[in-house]
């Protein structure tokens, strides 16, 4: 059996088992231990991964194989992952495994809740293990449909009326990846008698030109809204604002990635000619992300809708890298992918946890938190450290790929822009501060404040494994860019090559 | 050939003692940490003293100092060929620096033992400290460009800790905030700086780029843009990153509130050690700045003399004493810019660099020591404000004598550290540019007259009432002083152009006496100036400010330059910028999200006649539309 198959089937076999669970601390502890296994699955692939391929070593897929599951469409089950892919597992694995331990006291519900929040991660893990693009697909809406239910059933605020909005357009956003797909589809050269959706076998094949006028922009588009793309970025400070804290996580975390992971395998991989041709248009739109959702984060009051636009910035800055279509942009988008998911995933998870000491997300009533639960305040400046870009976090090393290979292009035009992007550092600075200052130090705001309890085991557990992994990252990047960029050889020569 | 390899032991211990106290410091009893960190930076500063002699008497006596790469590894590769590397580079600069860093920063751990007693935070404190002098280090010691940024980036963050260090100050957390704001938008003009010189060179290694017969440049002096060439452009940015740091104007206006944080942390980092890493860089780019953008270093020469002028003058004005230190800091590194700015290149042409490089060597131990000598007075006194002072001499004979000691330095008096500097400063621009070397002199009179009235209305003025009576200091935090208070009296006597040029190459200057006897005299009469008013307490300054009226006020408020700035972030910035973005947000795009939303919603409930409520119900019609319409489309583009 294909190795990769574990990812799926660990999860599954979790909630199998969690059907049967009784109580909280039972389904807790088997959703714990199976992303236990999950983690170090996804560890010992990436150990796997590194250990096969050199720097200057041809990378290949590993673990490929192949099944046809419905001939009439010649769709097929195929599993194989490159280093990217690897590198988005190993992510998924440690934002899912952060988020069971900040869920450790969900008591309501707590099988539904945590079945839920498993289903989410297995399509994200199939997502990433899958190179067909109608199971792609399948895998995407797999994560996307329990994401409905967790924020509507364990949500807060107006939680119905957020959680319709959010899938509202992501389903609309899917429905633009749909017809793009197929659009992909119907223009790949037939074997057979049969269209593949084999996302290696399109690209091979230059889709042409006409065709992918159309339908770049379909799946750019459709993937760009998942990941927050303005305009089209709405449904995520509402809601991430209602969803609970896990939710937020695995949304902002990873969730946001399938988009931007989205538009690089698809939009930028299979279509490069119409992404060369009409990469202006959308440099403006990313850019434009990347600074109004900076500027947007400023005035905010409620801690969660600080996040969700400054994951607007944030992930801006990933699609932005990879319309900039050279290696080292795009080397440093995928390293984004992974530091921002790290990253917001502690931002929420911090989030999550000063609501439940302060009952409240409004900067404004909190204030020298700092001094009473230090643990959690010094992670949360840690969190924002990261955020702002600072050496030794992987925020760093991903921006400044982004800022070199941007900076690589000779036109007036995507020099400004670049400008434009970087100048995201500073304002980034501003609203970091800004907050860190208002909520955790100056004088105790609350009186009430000053009875809260620091983290827990679990709270400590849960935001550790996040800060070292930004630590491991940002403090010795080589292993990991060697890992992408050598992955990112055949794709460039296609990107490249058109 | 010397294994300089152990110098990586420089960087390290520190960093790993930031670790350790950071992560157990809070559990350990207080002294710990300050002991763990006071120890470390002793083996450092041994073994940065060790490295010195190494490098300058053993592998290359006389001359000439080539520099030496001790260690490096790659950090990052950006492209195929153009790698970040994280290594040590010894040459005569930054072996200086080491020195100079590891030493002051030895004086201030060994202080801030006794200055810090009792604290909350005291290991927090001591991690920090360890944290910066690992920052501050690794930007010395840089092999590339980015290595540099990384660490200038990682000094701001330390510097940012150590300011709000008292952190449930709200000042102290704004002007935390503000130090680290103005120098990261420093920063971002220094990054593209390096990207625009990477784009034209694809390089920015150290040892390819101030080669000053290389010929990567060609490219870059080729391209123009308004007028100046690309590297023009790239350097001037370069330096925009550099007088961040420096607090040259218009930066300048986060260093006087910096003086929130410790008053410790004020000597080491924003007297001695942070605050040069500008003039640093200049001299580490010097070769490019000479020989291919000499308007850019006319430049650097400019604003050094334009800010050491400005801050000079609003220095005679204040009450806080830190206050006062701090523009004089501001001022002080103008000169060093002049130095950089009117200096030429190799032998007694390029006695400005040297002297330059002298003169941050003399105001590390001087300025230090003002700072420290400040933090001993505050400690006695309780209070940083002038008024409340007088006659302090009685009561503190040991600060009292170090404290002259440094003032004397500073003005430019002989025998003392800051004579011999400043002057060569100004005979450098004395033999190169008129016009900065009359801003330096009359700056010399200013500095002379501001730092006397600073020591006559602290230990002289008056007899002032306290109401504890003030007492000397603890042995740990007067012996720091005392060995500072040796250093500034002597270290003007290091033949410091034997090590230290633009060249590479040891060289002997010239004695000016006639600039000489010049600089001395404007210093004493600056020094009498202030001896005949502040010496005993009378009513002769009040009048004269007020007979100065809108121009002392002017001084005073600091030329409202704070105030221009608040008008553009404050107004600007988030009223006019943040607030608008967050309002268009909510109403016109996601207006326009949900507007969709409600005429689907009302249309489907025409087309369809029902409406179950059920998401995945209205999902899939609404797929399934899409798909229609999808292969439609197709149909007809001939797919």
């Amino acid at each position: 059996m294909n190795i990769l198959n574990l990812f799926i089937i660990v999860p599954l076999l979790t909630v199998v088992v969690i059907l049967f669970s009784k109580s909280i601390k039972t389904t807790r502890v088997i959703a714990a231990i199976g992303m236990t296994i999950q983690l170090l699955l996804a560890s010992w692939l990436m150990y796997y991964y590194l250990s096969h391929f050199g720097v200057n070593d041809l990378h290949k897929m590993i673990f490929v194989s192949d099944k046809v599951w419905f001939p009439t469409l010649n769709i097929h089950y195929a599993v194989g992952v490159d280093g990217i892919a690897v590198a988005m597992i190993l992510l998924t694995a440690i934002v899912i495994f952060a988020g069971v331990f900040v869920s450790w006291t969900m008591e309501n519900l707590h099988r539904e809740f945590f079945i839920s929040l498993i289903i989410l991660a297995t399509g994200v893990f199939g997502f990433f293990i899958s190179y067909d693009l109608f199971t792609m697909l399948l895998y995407y809406e797999l994560a996307v449909i329990p994401m409905y239910l967790l924020i509507g059933i364990w949500g807060s605020g107006p939680k119905e009326a957020h959680a319709m909005k959010l899938t509202l357009m992501l389903m609309a956003g899917s429905a633009l990846i749909i017809a793009g797909l197929l659009g992909i589809y119907f223009n790949t050269p037939t074997i057979d008698g049969h269209h593949t959706f084999n996302m290696y076998e399109i690209a091979r094949y230059k889709i042409p030109l006409k065709a992918q006028r159309l339908f770049f922009p379909l799946t750019f588009v459709g993937f760009g809204v998942l990941g927050a793309l303005f305009p089209f970025h709405t449904w995520s400070p509402d809601g991430h604002a209602s969803a609970p804290t896990a939710v937020s996580m695995l949304h902002a975390g990873v969730l946001m990635k399938l988009g931007t992971y989205g538009v690089f395998r698809v939009a930028i991989f299979l279509m490069p000619e119409a992404a060369h041709e009409m990469g202006w248009f959308f440099i403006i739109l990313t850019a434009t992300s990347v600074i109004y959702g900076a500027f947007g984060a400023i005035m905010q009051k409620d801690l969660k809708y600080i996040n969700a636009y400054s994951s607007v910035s944030h992930v801006g800055m990933i699609t932005f890298g990879l319309l900039m279509m050279n290696a080292t942009a795009i080397d440093g988008a995928i390293l984004q992918m992974i530091s921002h998911g790290i990253m917001t995933a502690l931002f929420f998870a911090l989030i999550g946890m000063i609501y439940g000491r302060t009952h409240t997300r409004n900067v404004y009533e909190m204030g020298g938190l700092l001094r009473v639960i230090p643990f959690l305040g010094t992670m949360y400046v840690l969190a924002g450290f990261a955020s702002l870009g600072l050496p030794g976090f992987s925020g760093f090393v991903a921006e400044l790929n982004i800022f070199a290979g941007a900076f690589m292009h000779h036109d007036l035009f995507h020099r400004v822009a670049t400008i434009i992007v970087i100048s995201s550092i500073v304002v980034t600075a501003v609203y970091i501060l800004r907050f860190v200052g208002i909520m955790l130090m100056g004088p105790i705001k609350n009186e009430e404040h000053l009875k809260l309890k620091d983290a827990t085991w679990y709270e400590k557990l849960s935001t550790i494994t996040l800060v070292v992994s930004m630590l491991g990252i940002g403090l010795y990047p080589v292993w990991l860019t060697n890992t992408i960029l050598g992955s990112l050889k055949p794709i460039m020569l296609k990107i490249l090559g058109g | 050939m010397v294994d300089f390899s152990y110098t990586v032991f420089i960087l390290l211990i520190p960093l790993v003692v930031f670790a350790i106290t950071g992560i157990w410091g809070g559990r350990w009893k207080p002294i710990i940490s300050g002991l763990l960190g006071t120890f470390g930076i002793a083996t450092i500063f041994v073994m940065s003293l060790y490295t010195a002699y190494q490098y300058f008497f053993v592998v290359h006596h006389g001359g000439p100092y080539k520099p030496i790469v001790a260690m490096n590894f790659l950090w990052l590769p950006l492209t195929e060929h153009l790698h970040i590397h994280m290594g040590i580079m010894l040459d005569p600069i930054s072996v200086m620096m080491l020195v100079v860093v590891t030493t002051i920063s030895l004086m201030s751990h060994w202080y801030s033992l006794g200055y810090m007693k009792g604290e909350r935070g005291f290991a927090r404190y001591y991690a920090f400290l360890s944290l910066f002098t690992f920052s501050m280090l690794g930007l010395v010691v840089a092999t590339d460009l980015l290595q540099m940024f990384i660490f200038y980036e990682l000094v701001g963050v330390s510097s940012f800790l150590l300011i709000g260090f008292y952190y449930q100050k709200p000042s102290a957390v704004a002007a935390a905030k503000k130090a680290f704001i103005v120098t990261r938008f420093a920063d971002f003009g220094f990054l593209i700086g390096i990207f625009i010189l990477i784009y034209y060179t694809h390089s920015f290694d150290f040892l390819q780029i101030t080669d000053p017969n290389t010929p990567i440049f060609e490219t870059a002096l080729g391209k123009t843009f308004l007028g100046y060439s690309a590297l023009s452009w790239a350097t001037a940015l370069i330096f925009m990153g550099a007088a961040g740091k420096s607090a040259m104007f218009p930066f300048h206006i986060w260093l006087p509130d910096a003086m929130e944080g410790p008053t410790p942390v004020s000597a080491l980092i924003h007297a001695a050690t942070m605050v040069v890493a500008g003039v640093f860089t200049i001299a580490r780019l010097f070769p490019v700045y000479y020989f291919f953008t000499p308007k850019v270093l006319l430049m650097v020469g400019y604003v050094g003399g334009f800010t050491s002028l400005f801050a000079a003058l609003i220095a005679m004005t204040q009450f806080d004493i830190k206050r006062v230190l701090a523009y004089s800091t501001l001022s002080q590194i103008g000169y060093m810019m002049v130095g950089l700015g009117v200096s030429h290149y190799g032998g007694e042409e390029g006695l400005g660099y040297m002297a330059a490089m002298f003169h941050l060597f003399t105001h590390a131990m001087f300025k230090a020591l003002l700072f420290l000598g400040a933090g001993s007075i505050i400690h006695a006194v309780h209070s940083n404000l002038m008024q409340k002072m007088g006659g302090l001499r009685k009561y503190m004979p040991i600060t009292h004598i170090t404290f002259l000691i440094a003032a004397l330095a500073i003005s430019g008096i002989p025998p003392f550290a800051g004579f011999f500097s400043k002057d060569e400063i100004l005979a450098a621009a004395f033999l190169h540019n008129r016009l900065l070397f009359w801003v330096e002199y009359i700056t010399a009179g200013i500095t002379a007259f501001y730092i006397f009235r600073l020591y006559f209305k602290v230990f002289w003025w008056k007899d002032t009432q306290y109401e504890h009576t003030p007492h000397e200091s603890p042995w740990t935090m007067t012996v720091p002083l005392i060995i500072l208070a040796t250093l500034s009296a002597t270290v003007g006597f290091v033949p410091f152009s034997k090590f230290v040029s633009s060249d590479l190459m040891p060289f002997e200057p010239e004695t000016h006496w006639n600039l000489v006897i010049a600089s001395v005299s404007i210093g004493l009469l600056g020094l009498a100036l202030a001896w005949l008013l502040y010496r005993k307490e009378n009513d002769l300054p009040d009048r004269i400010a007020k007979a100065l009226g809108k121009l002392y006020k002017w001084t005073y408020d600091k030329f409202y330059i704070d105030e221009i700035y608040l008008f553009i972030t404050k107004k600007i910035m988030f009223n006019i910028i943040a607030k608008s973005v967050a309002w268009f947000d909510r109403h016109i795009v996601d207006g326009f999200m949900e507007g969709v939303a409600v005429v689907t919603e009302k249309t489907s409930e025409k087309i369809k006649g029902f409406q179950s409520g059920h998401l995945q119900q209205y999902a899939f019609v609404f797929i399934a539309s899409v798909i229609i319409i999808a292969l439609t489309v197709l149909y007809f583009i001939g797919a």
